[in-house]
């Protein structure tokens, strides 16, 4: 019985993707779900937690707990900030027992989309259709943190219309890495040089991600090289008649 | 900048290297298929299970540490071998010195060994005029080139055959073509006469089994075996935490270490030793050592939260898995130790400011932690290592850095103002210099710029439902 | 301080122990036996030594196994180990053959100059077609120095794995002080990955399974 979802867009989508967003929250509401949006929500902090800046991103921890503390279902469309969320609050408040409770009460809560559709929202096929051939990347968090594999492309294998050609390493790192992809900008741009051979090996004109900070940077490179082809984040695709 | 100039450059470099990338890409890649089929749930369906098990044992070991090198220490003596402590690469060069004196070698084989790389042994003996020989093949290849290790197990993946034919022209003097099977015919050949003359044989050892006071090697080549064999004398260099409990613990590790390392169920030689010839039997070291050196590790074991740095047991999967060690190489870390495994050893051997950049070299995805064999949790130790950085630089003021990530979190906890910033930033991003300062200039150096949304999420969707 | 004070001091300090404190108790220990029968063993072990380029015999007796090692042993000396089993088989009064080394430096020349080594196997290990070689009278370069490796393994010494090894020698050390497993030929891919044989040890080895 579906209920009440509370969108957490993360910074990068209000900003740069807000498409993203209101593609997740079409998704949603087709499948029969209502769907809210706390004005108050910023970031989840990740940026500062991995530059090493734990005091930093606990002060955002605490602002995004305190925004999403009563919402029974807290969908995001990245598996990195969901992550950080599930996987990494708690090291944030190591001597701070009321925020550490918090966070524990929070996390399990908190779904990355993909997930949240095949998992408790339990639907495959959401109506969509897309004439495309699409390569599908597997984002890092998503992958090995949230054990997210199988779920994306069982989504995508029913959309009408669609087909989907793996790569020949779906499961590499795009270069992104969020500061990473400034401290190294080198380096950082040779793993998504690599990341974008594989794709146009494929033959595929979109690559589809779960992350829309991996398809920033998948985006960047590509249009980079001159390549026609175009990043989309599921939430699009599945959003897509 | 957290890193030199000259460092800078040589990464660039090997980034833009292409035959450079293109031999470092397919060896890894090649290393990385072979472990992901011999792993597999059909293949080894007890691997995970493995792991935990040889993650445990690990963790025993270490917790119980100097119970086991005493134990392991006894059994040695009382096999006739000998036990040699060493504080740190001096203390380990000298015994060997001393001991190439007393018996008159002037000649020592080397088995592959990442301990004597790490204190840099063959230097040190070749001051003293001993003529010290790599007898790996890939790292005998290195030492021709007067290169280290590019690899902890491939130590000449990065060169080609060619590369190879012109290195044992110069140095040997001998064409011996571009055939890798001829190549390593003359390496062979040459070897052999070096491995029948050796006064000394030195070799490391994957494990030290406590309750045997036996060393196990590994290897594919037979060098190892030469080299604990044919000298009058062997002398294994290791480091203090490779000790397990007991020999039946190899029965996990065995089965995990040659399948990480290079997708082998076993590698083609893997020994046993403990001390010397006994009697009734024909050949072995009169003479048999260990050295076991702290060199920093007792530093590193004091650290509760990052102790499992020590679990290693070297078998390079980490570094095949690596973006980033598939695109700078071996050589741009700056210990023996590269890839993943040396981005967190090194920086507690040597102090996190002596290379503050290291631990911030990783998009953080996780595939080391994924093949590695005894479960160190790496980007978690990257993370520690990164927070101790800025603590370090904190203390000096903390600089630019720290500033913007206090900006950052003050206005990531007043949403309105965040709002605002971002609508700011949406008109700043179009104004044309915004792309050549700062970190947008780095990321437009490599990819383009994505552009703001004309309006934000919250923006259309306060419309949205407004409309509704 | 000695070095192995201040070491053993700072690792119990590190660790928070006092000397002579005796340890935590150890995770138990991991040893699962397959079940697999001898004759799927031989097929196994076959299987997974050829796949490595090995190549594995039958003999239905030591004396047929003797006529094996004639058959496929490369022209030229052969040295022998100090085995019983080799002497049985007849190996040993092979012509050619030479034998009964007591004195390495002797031993060494031999093998040095030798076309091919024969040894017996303490024991095999079918799951990843390996030759475990320990005993007293089996010299370590017999199997390393020629360039042809022929090993007799009795077949009911062929055992399923490392699992069953280390049952039946939980103690390795205790007897001998060289216990080492052989699997295939000896090899390299240091250059460009590509697979080449015999780069300090035999590049070919050859097993002859034999019934007792």
């Amino acid at each position: 019985m579906p209920g009440r979802v509370s969108l957490f867009v993360t910074c990068v989508v209000d900003q740069l993707f807000p498409r993203v967003g209101m593609a997740m929250a079409e998704v949603l509401e087709r499948a029969g779900w209502e769907v809210e949006f706390r004005a108050d929500q910023t970031c989840c902090g990740q940026p500062a937690f991995n530059s090493g800046y734990h005091q930093e991103a606990a002060g955002v921890a605490e602002h995004f707990i305190r925004v999403f503390r009563d919402a029974e279902f807290i969908v995001a469309p990245s598996g990195s900030c969901t992550s950080m969320i599930t996987h990494h609050f708690f090291d944030l408040f190591p001597k701070d027992a009321a925020m550490y409770e918090e966070a524990q009460y929070l996390a399990p809560r908190v779904w990355e989309f993909s997930r949240f559709l095949t998992e408790v929202a339990k639907v495959e096929d959401v109506g969509a259709r897309l004439e495309e051939v699409v390569t599908y990347h597997d984002s890092c968090h998503a992958l090995r943190e949230l054990h997210v594999k199988d779920g994306p492309r069982r989504l995508l294998s029913k959309v009408k219309g669609l087909t989907l050609k793996e790569m020949s390493i779906p499961e590499e790192c795009c270069g992104f890495g969020g500061t990473f992809s400034v401290k190294f900008p080198e380096v950082s741009g040779g793993m998504a040089r690599t990341k974008i051979d594989s794709i146009h090996e494929t033959g595929a004109s979109a690559v589809v991600s779960i992350d829309s900070s991996c398809l920033m940077q998948l985006q960047g490179a590509l249009s980079r090289a001159g390549s026609k082809v175009r990043t989309m984040h599921l939430a699009e695709v599945l959003a897509s008649r | 900048m957290l890193m030199s100039e000259e460092r800078l450059v040589q990464i660039q470099r090997a980034v833009a290297d292409q035959k450079l990338q293109r031999a470092v890409y397919s060896a890894t890649a090649r290393l990385k298929e072979k472990r992901v089929e011999v792993v597999a749930e059909d293949q080894l369906p007890e691997y995970q299970e493995l792991r935990e098990q040889a993650r445990l044992i690990k963790k025993h070991a270490l917790e119980n540490l100097d119970y086991y090198l005493e134990q392991f220490e006894a059994n040695v003596i009382a096999h006739g071998g000998k036990v040699i402590w060493a504080r740190n690469g001096d203390e380990a060069a000298d015994f060997i010195l001393e001991t190439a004196r007393r018996t008159g070698a002037n000649m020592i084989v080397k088995s592959k060994s990442m301990v004597t790389e790490e204190i840099h042994l063959n230097d040190r003996l070749e001051k003293h005029g001993l003529e010290t020989v790599e007898t790996d093949l890939g790292e005998y290849i290195q030492q021709l080139a007067h290169e280290p290790p590019f690899h902890i197990i491939a130590p000449a993946c990065h060169k080609t055959r060619q590369d190879i034919a012109e290195i044992f022209r110069k140095s040997l003097n001998v064409e011996c073509g571009d055939e890798p099977e001829s190549q390593a015919a003359l390496a062979r050949r040459t070897l052999r006469e070096k491995f029948l003359a050796a006064g000394i044989g030195i070799s490391g050892a994957n494990f030290l089994v406590a309750d045997s006071g036996a060393i196990t090697i590994v290897e594919n080549e037979g060098n190892a075996r030469l080299c604990t064999t044919a000298p009058r004398v062997h002398i294994a260099v290791t480091g203090i935490e490779k000790i397990i409990p007991r020999a039946q613990d190899l029965a996990v590790f065995l089965k995990l270490l040659a399948r990480s390392a290079t997708g082998q169920l076993l590698t083609v030689y893997t020994s046993f030793l403990s001390g010397p010839r006994r009697t009734g039997e024909t050949d072995g070291p009169d003479e048999f050592y260990v050295v076991l050196m702290d060199n920093g590790r007792t530093k590193l074991l004091a650290d509760r939260e990052k102790r499992e740095s020590l679990h290693c047991i070297r078998c390079g999967a980490c570094l095949n898995a690596c973006p980033v060690y598939r695109k700078i190489g071996g050589h741009n870390y700056p210990s023996t130790y590269s890839g993943p495994i040396g981005a967190i050893i090194t920086p507690q051997y040597q102090g996190v400011m002596s290379n503050p950049w290291l631990p911030f070299a990783s998009s953080l995805c996780g595939a080391c932690a994924e093949v590695c064999p005894v479960k160190i949790d790496i980007p978690k130790i990257l993370l520690d290592l990164r927070r101790e950085v800025v603590a370090e630089k904190t203390k000096s003021g903390g600089g630019l850095e720290r500033l913007a990530f206090r900006g950052y979190s003050w206005l990531m906890q007043r949403p309105r103002l965040y709002a605002l910033a971002g609508r700011l930033a949406a008109i700043g991003a179009h104004l044309p210099f915004t792309t050549s300062i700062g970190p947008a200039a780095k990321w437009a150096s490599q990819r383009e710029v994505p552009m703001p949304a004309s309006e934000s999420f919250r923006s259309q969707w306060r419309k949205r439902k407004g409309a509704k | 301080m000695t070095a192995r004070e201040e070491i053993l001091g700072k690792v119990r300090g590190a660790v928070g122990r006092i000397d002579q404190q005796a340890p935590a108790r150890a995770p138990a220990v991991r040893i699962r036996i397959p079940e697999i029968g001898l004759e799927d063993r031989v097929t196994m072990f076959r299987e997974r030594l050829e796949a490595l380029g090995g190549k594995v015999y039958r003999a239905g007796s030591l004396a047929e196994a003797g006529a094996v090692v004639q058959q496929i042993r490369p022209q030229g000396r052969a040295v022998a180990s100090n085995s019983a089993l080799l002497r049985e088989a007849g190996v040993t009064s092979l012509p050619d053959v030479v034998t009964d080394f007591h004195d390495e430096p002797a031993l060494c020349e031999a093998c040095a100059e030798a076309a091919c080594g024969i040894t017996a196997a303490d024991y095999g290990m079918a799951q990843t077609g390996s030759l475990v070689t320990r005993a007293s009278s089996e010299a370590r370069l017999v199997s390393l120095l020629p360039p042809i490796h022929i090993a007799l393994l009795m077949k009911d010494r062929l055992l399923t794995g490392l699992d069953e090894f280390y049952t039946l020698v939980p103690q390795p050390a205790g007897d001998t002080c060289s216990t080492v497993f052989i699997t295939g030929p000896s090899r390299s891919a240091d250059i460009e990955m590509i697979l080449v044989r015999g780069v300090h040890g035999p590049k070919a080895i050859h097993v002859i399974v034999v019934e007792r």
